[in-house]
């Protein structure tokens, strides 16, 4: 075995295991955990297959932002997890032997006999001054630049969103009203008195 | 070394790891999400493969389209869930019948 052998099949294992936990975790904070382990052996895999910049945005954007979302949320909420788990086993059969018919038959489709190294030969590796970032950055910003202003629009809109959604109005709060404050005028509040100085005593 | 069909087999696994986690966590939505993120994770090994393997860095931009995609789609969800959870002190699917929050 290679190098690369030890490490795919190490970080695959650790992967599969890693998502098994996510599914069945009694707790969803564990899930979450397990998860965050997914996307780091996946960002292993996709350091193997040269894929250096998407391998580092995965760690930061999804275990730095979307997990440490999720958490925030399965900690914020208050979940009955034993409510929440009852009637969990009857659809348990059905959905593993879905999940092995559906192994089964990607295996079939995709196994080493269509898409083995006879199909697909091994690309040659990059040479050592390749940058992948500068390469992806100009794609991204030549032929698919349409695509990546359209990216950022949905960023916008999920962003609105997500405010618009969560944001109320509690009616015992106090808030300041900075239209009004700005509205104020001298007269409103100052009020000169013009009155005749006292003696010394 | 690691043919492509390796690869392929694995974002399989992990397809349908997820879609047996949405049999049997189908009360708890945030697992769902879960599940969900897994289920775009093996796609995006999918898209990486074949870039590595056809030499086309075409699929790399499509992987970076569906990441944030998929943030977009965590943080909304993320966001309804509060908010039905505020109205109806639930997420358990099964208690969420009524189309009247």
């Amino acid at each position: 075995m290679t190098f690369f052998e030890v490490v795919f099949y190490a970080f695959s294992a650790l992967m599969v295991v890693a998502a098994l936990g996510v599914v069945g975790a009694r707790n969803p904070v564990h899930s979450a955990l397990f998860l965050v382990l997914t996307f780091f052996a996946t960002s292993a895999i996709w350091l193997l297959l040269e894929a250096e910049f998407l391998a580092i945005t995965l760690v930061l954007v999804y275990v730095g932002a979307v997990m440490v979302l999720f958490l925030f949320v399965v900690m914020m909420l208050d979940i009955n997890i034993t409510r929440m788990r009852e009637g969990l086993m009857r659809y348990a059969p059905f959905g593993i032997a879905i999940a092995i018919l559906l192994i089964v038959q990607m295996i079939m489709v995709v196994g080493p006999e269509s898409f083995g190294l006879q199909a697909f030969a091994l690309p040659e590796p990059h040479a050592a001054d390749y940058s992948n970032t500068k390469e992806l950055g100009r794609v991204l910003y030549t032929e698919y630049v349409y695509a990546f202003e359209l990216a950022s629009v949905i960023l916008l809109v999920a962003i609105v969103a997500a405010i618009a959604l969560t944001m109320r109005r509690r009616p015992n709060t106090r808030h300041q009203k900075p239209g009004e404050q700005m509205k104020v005028l001298k007269e409103d509040r100052l009020r000169i008195v013009k009155m005749k100085s006292e003696d010394r005593q | 070394m690691i043919p492509l069909s390796s690869y392929l087999i694995l974002a399989a696994i992990l397809f349908a790891i997820s879609i047996a986690g949405i049999f049997i966590n189908r009360k708890n939505v945030i697992v769902l999400l879960m599940c969900i993120e897994l289920m775009l994770l093996a796609v995006n090994i999918n898209f990486i493969a074949f870039s590595h393997f056809l030499g086309d860095s075409a699929g790399q931009v499509f992987v970076f389209f569906i990441l944030t995609v998929a943030a977009a789609e965590a943080a909304i969800g993320l966001a309804i869930l509060v908010v039905v959870f505020r109205n109806r002190q639930t997420i358990n699917v099964a208690e969420l019948q009524s189309l009247k929050g």
